[in-house]
C-alpha cells in the first residue's frame, strides 16, 4: 500500500515552514497515508506543531541526543531504517534535505528526484533544470522508493487544524558513525522576518554601492515589516552577509511582495524570484532585465525612490 | 595525500539555455561547454590544499564522452596532477555516478572526493552525498571554507540560517559552494604542458558498477514567463497601485 513518509525539518524547537510546503506537495501524490518524521533531541514540541498539521496521518516522533544537532550522516541510516514501511519518502528542497535526502536515497539504493514543483501523478514530477531556464518531467521507476525534495517556494504551507493526529514514539534504529562532529552555527542575527517565509522581501543590490548604502534597505524593510534580501553581487561586494542571497545558488524565495532595489536581474536572480507574487523594480537603468519581469516599475535614484516611499507608506 | 576531484563537463554559464522546440531536450548543437563553475572551484581549493603542502596529488576525473577530455585537459592546464576519463556515450546520473567514482576511489585511495555542490545543467546537488552513503564516510556539503589538520577536515558551510561548522575524519566527501574560492585562470604555457600531463581512459563497462535504474526524463518545456509590466511615474503612483492590489 502506497504510504508517504515526511523528515521534517526544524530549529530551536519549532518546525521549519518548509515542512509544512513539502507537506502539500505530498497531498499532490494521491495518497491518503502521510506520516512525518520528527528526528529531535527532545521531540514533543516540534512533534505537536507537526500533528496538527491537516493532511498528516501520523507523527513519528524518535528522540536521541545524537539528535541535538542533525547531520546527514547521522540520520541516512535512520531514513534508511524506516524506509520499508513507505513507497515515497520526501524532504524539503532547503539545505537541510539537499544535504540529507541524496544520502537517504543512496542508501536505500535509488535515485532521488530533486525540487519538485509540481507533481503530476504518484511518481510523475515536474522539476527546473538550468537554473529554471527549462522545466524537466521526471518519471520516477515503478516498484521501488520515491526520494524526493519537494521545492519549498513552489508550494503553500499546509494550514494547521484542530484535530491533530496521533503521535507514535520510535527508537532510535542506528548509532553515531562518529565520524562527523556539529561545531557551531553562526547566522548574521537580524531581528526582522526570516528571508525563507517572509510574506514581504525588500532586496538591495549592487547599486546600494556600500554596506552603508544598504541601510536604506534595511530601513524600508523595517517600515513595511519585510526580510531583507541581496543580488549575489551585493553578497560578493561584501555589503551583505551571504544567507541574505536571493537565486539560484542562494535562496528561492515566493513572497507576496518582492521588491528588487539598485538590482539588473541577471538569471540567477531571477531564477530565485519568479514565484514571487508581485515584483517591484527600482532601477536608474531603464533598460535593465529586472523589468522584463516586474510588474510595477521606477526608473530612478534609489536613493531618492526609497526615503520616499518608505514616507508615503 | 590525494584529492580526487570529479569534474562535469556542462553547458557554459554564461550561455542562455533554450528548449528545443520538440520538447525533447534543451539546445545544446554549437553551445559553449565548459567545467562545471562548482567543479572548478572544487579543484582549485584542491590546488591550493595541494600547494599549501597538504597533499600530493590532485587527480581529476569525469565520466561521458571523448568530448569530456577537453574539460580534463582543461583542469590539467589548472594544476591538477593526472586525469582519468570514464568513458560512455550515454547520459549518467547521480546514482550511477556515484557507483562509478566509487570505483575509482577502490583503486585510488584518495583522502578528499572534492565535488561542486551541484552541476548546473540538471540543477540536481546529489552526487557528492550520494558518494559519501556508499563510501560510507562523512560529508560536508556546500563548504565556504576548509581547514585541514591531524586527518581531520573543519568545514564552515553555507546553510539557509548562515554559516555551519562541521568537524570531519578524512577521508571525506567535500562539495564546494560559491564562495570558497576564485579559480586562477589557465596560462598559455599550462595547456602546453597540460598536454603532456596523463590521461587515463577506463571504459564504463570494465568497472563492473551495478546498474541503477533510471529516471526517465519525458519532457522538457521552456519556464512559464512572467510577463513584464508597467513602469510608473512616481512613488505615489506605485503605493497607490500596490494599495489597489492589496499588498499594502
Amino acid at each position: 500500500m502506497a504510504r508517504v513518509l515526511i523528515i521534517a525539518q526544524h530549529e530551536d524547537g519549532a518546525l521549519n515552514p518548509a515542512t509544512a510546503k513539502t507537506l502539500s506537495g505530498a497531498l499532490g501524490l494521491g495518497i491518503d497515508d502521510i506520516d512525518i518524521a520528527v528526528f529531535a533531541e527532545s521531540a514533543a514540541g516540534v512533534a505537536q506543531q507537526a500533528s496538527r498539521l491537516q493532511g498528516a496521518s501520523r507523527v513519528l516522533a524518535i528522540e536521541h541526543a545524537d539528535f541535538a544537532h542533525l547531520t546527514a550522516a547521522r540520520l541516512a541510516p535512520e531514513i534508511k531504517a524506516l524506509a520499508g514501511d513507505y513507497t515515497h519518502i520526501l524532504g524539503p528542497s532547503t539545505t537541510f534535505g539537499r544535504d540529507l535526502m541524496p544520502r537517504a536515497a543512496a542508501l536505500i539504493g535509488v535515485g532521488q528526484v530533486s525540487d519538485v514543483q509540481e507533481v503530476i501523478d504518484s511518481h510523475t514530477f515536474k522539476r527546473p533544470i538550468y537554473a529554471g531556464n527549462a522545466i524537466v518531467t521526471v518519471k520516477a521507476p515503478e516498484g521501488q522508493t520515491v526520494v524526493a525534495t519537494v521545492r519549498s517556494a513552489s508550494y503553500s504551507a499546509a494550514v494547521e487544524g484542530d484535530s491533530p493526529c496521533e503521535i507514535e514514539s520510535r527508537e532510535a534504529a542506528a548509532t553515531d558513525p562518529g565520524h562527523t562532529r556539529y561545531i557551531n552555527l553562526e547566522t548574521g542575527g537580524g531581528d526582522g522576518p526570516d528571508l525563507q517565509t517572509a510574506d514581504r522581501v525588500v532586496s538591495g543590490g549592487r547599486a546600494m554601492g556600500s554596506a552603508e548604502g544598504f541601510d536604506v534597505i534595511y530601513s524600508f524593510a523595517k517600515k513595511l515589516g519585510a526580510a531583507v534580501g541581496a543580488s549575489r553581487a551585493a553578497v560578493d561586494a561584501g555589503y551583505v552577509p551571504n544567507e541574505l542571497q536571493v537565486g539560484q545558488t542562494g535562496k528561492i524565495i515566493a513572497p507576496e511582495l518582492y521588491f528588487a532595489i539598485g538590482i539588473s536581474g541577471a538569471i540567477q536572480h531571477l531564477t530565485g524570484i519568479k514565484d514571487a507574487g508581485t515584483i517591484v523594480a527600482i532601477n536608474k537603468d531603464a533598460e535593465a532585465p529586472i523589468f522584463e519581469i516586474a510588474d510595477f516599475g521606477l526608473v530612478g535614484d534609489l536613493f531618492e525612490i526609497v526615503p520616499e516611499l518608505e514616507k508615503l507608506i | 595525500m590525494k584529492i580526487l576531484v570529479p569534474i562535469k563537463r556542462v553547458v557554459d554559464y554564461n550561455v542562455r539555455v533554450k528548449v528545443k522546440s520538440d520538447g525533447s531536450g534543451v539546445e545544446t548543437e554549437g553551445v559553449k561547454m565548459s567545467i562545471n563553475p562548482f567543479d572548478e572551484i572544487a579543484l582549485e581549493e584542491a590546488l591550493r590544499i595541494k600547494e599549501a603542502g597538504n597533499a600530493e596529488e590532485v587527480i581529476v576525473c569525469s565520466i561521458g564522452n571523448k568530448d569530456c577530455q577537453q574539460q580534463l585537459r582543461t583542469g590539467l592546464a589548472m594544476g591538477a596532477d593526472r586525469a582519468i576519463h570514464v568513458v560512455t556515450d550515454g547520459s549518467v546520473q547521480p546514482l550511477a555516478a556515484a557507483r562509478v567514482l566509487l570505483k575509482l576511489i577502490e583503486k585510488e585511495g584518495p583522502e578528499i572526493v572534492f565535488l561542486g555542490k551541484q552541476a548546473i545543467d540538471d540543477d540536481n546537488s546529489q552526487t557528492g552525498q550520494m558518494l559519501a552513503a556508499l563510501w560510507d564516510r562523512p560529508q560536508a556539503t556546500f563548504a565556504s571554507k576548509v581547514e585541514l589538520s591531524d586527518g581531520k577536515a573543519t568545514v564552515t558551510r553555507e546553510v539557509d540560517a548562515g554559516l555551519e561548522t562541521l568537524e570531519v575524519d578524512l577521508p571525506a566527501v567535500l562539495t564546494s559552494d560559491l564562495r570558497l574560492n576564485e579559480p586562477r585562470f589557465v596560462k598559455l604555457p599550462d595547456i602546453m604542458k597540460a598536454k603532456r600531463k596523463p590521461l587515463d581512459e577506463i571504459a564504463l563497462d570494465e568497472l563492473d558498477v551495478e546498474a541503477a535504474a533510471r529516471l526517465e526524463l519525458t519532457a522538457y518545456e521552456p519556464p512559464p514567463k512572467r510577463s513584464g509590466g508597467r513602469i510608473l511615474e512616481s512613488a505615489r503612483e506605485l503605493v497607490d497601485e500596490l494599495k489597489n492590489k492589496g499588498l499594502l
